[in-house]
């Protein structure tokens, strides 16, 4: 239950939810994240520790360089990341449902 | 009934699916995209164009509470009444790219139905971001409530 406190920390800021993007398509280097921020280095390898310590990134050894991924074994962050989409179109056809349940009893009248 | 809506996102991929069922006969769910003034209230949208024929066209803007138009469009590909539409659509002036729609509508009983949203995008990165963009919205909301909440307590 801590993890999902955590995890929610962890996006509620804007940059370590960019971080989070960023490396969602490809493991990157820690200089390679901080280019992509105005942000002082230092800033980002605070940010990069929470993200480690709440398990969102992991650390990977490649020869001399330390690679940030995404934790692929939790899927649930994946989930995380979809429910806003998947609750978008709940609330569509929700909608289409509702109205279209008018027409139907307007048919039968 | 509670009738929950289904997403399959597998990773890596440049498509996905949009699964649901609802308590309709299937010819009404049809209506409900084929017919421009029922679109217009389901979808919260003005409908200016909406040819529902193979080869025909849409375009639909919709205004947000600020009064900001987005422009949506596509094509329609193929129109099969009460079974299938394969059309394209487009956010006019955004990166996403243009996305392929197959909507299968299937009968399960007299009155119920369900609908299988079939979408292939450019790419897998354009799939994702695309998938982010009501969680990116969400999260900025929230982050936007905080800060009004914080800047009351001031």
């Amino acid at each position: 239950m801590n993890l999902r406190r955590d995890v929610f920390q962890a996006i509620a800021d804007p940059t370590r939810r960019a971080i989070l993007l960023l490396v969602a398509s490809q493991s990157m280097t820690a200089g390679a994240i901080a280019a992509n921020f105005d942000t002082a280095r230092p800033t980002v390898s605070k940010h990069l520790q929470i993200l480690i310590e709440c398990e969102l990134l992991r650390q990977q050894q490649n020869g001399r360089e330390i690679y940030y991924q995404l934790n692929p074994g939790k899927m649930k962050e994946v989930a995380e990341f979809i429910e806003p989409f998947r609750q978008m179109w709940d609330d569509r056809f929700n909608k289409l449902e509702h109205i279209m349940k008018q027409y139907k009893q307007k048919e039968t009248e | 009934m509670e009738r929950k809506t289904k997403i399959n996102a597998e990773n890596g991929k440049q498509e996905l699916e949009i699964i649901r069922e609802f308590d309709l006969p299937v010819d009404l769910l049809f209506r409900a995209y084929a017919e421009a003034e029922i679109v217009a209230q389901w979808m919260g949208t003005k409908v200016l164009k909406l040819e529902s024929k193979k080869h025909g066209s849409y375009q639909f803007e919709t205004t947000d509470r600020k009064g900001n138009k987005y422009g949506f469009n596509g094509a329609i590909h193929e129109f099969i009444p009460n079974r299938k539409i394969v059309r394209t659509f487009e956010m006019d002036g955004t990166p996403y790219g243009v996305q392929l729609e197959i909507y299968q509508f299937v009968p399960i009983t007299d009155d119920t139905c369900a609908l299988k949203m079939h979408v292939i995008y450019e790419s897998s990165e354009l799939r994702d971001q695309v998938l982010k963009l009501p969680f990116a919205q969400g999260i900025n909301m929230a982050h936007n409530r905080i800060q009004d909440i914080a800047a009351k307590m001031k």
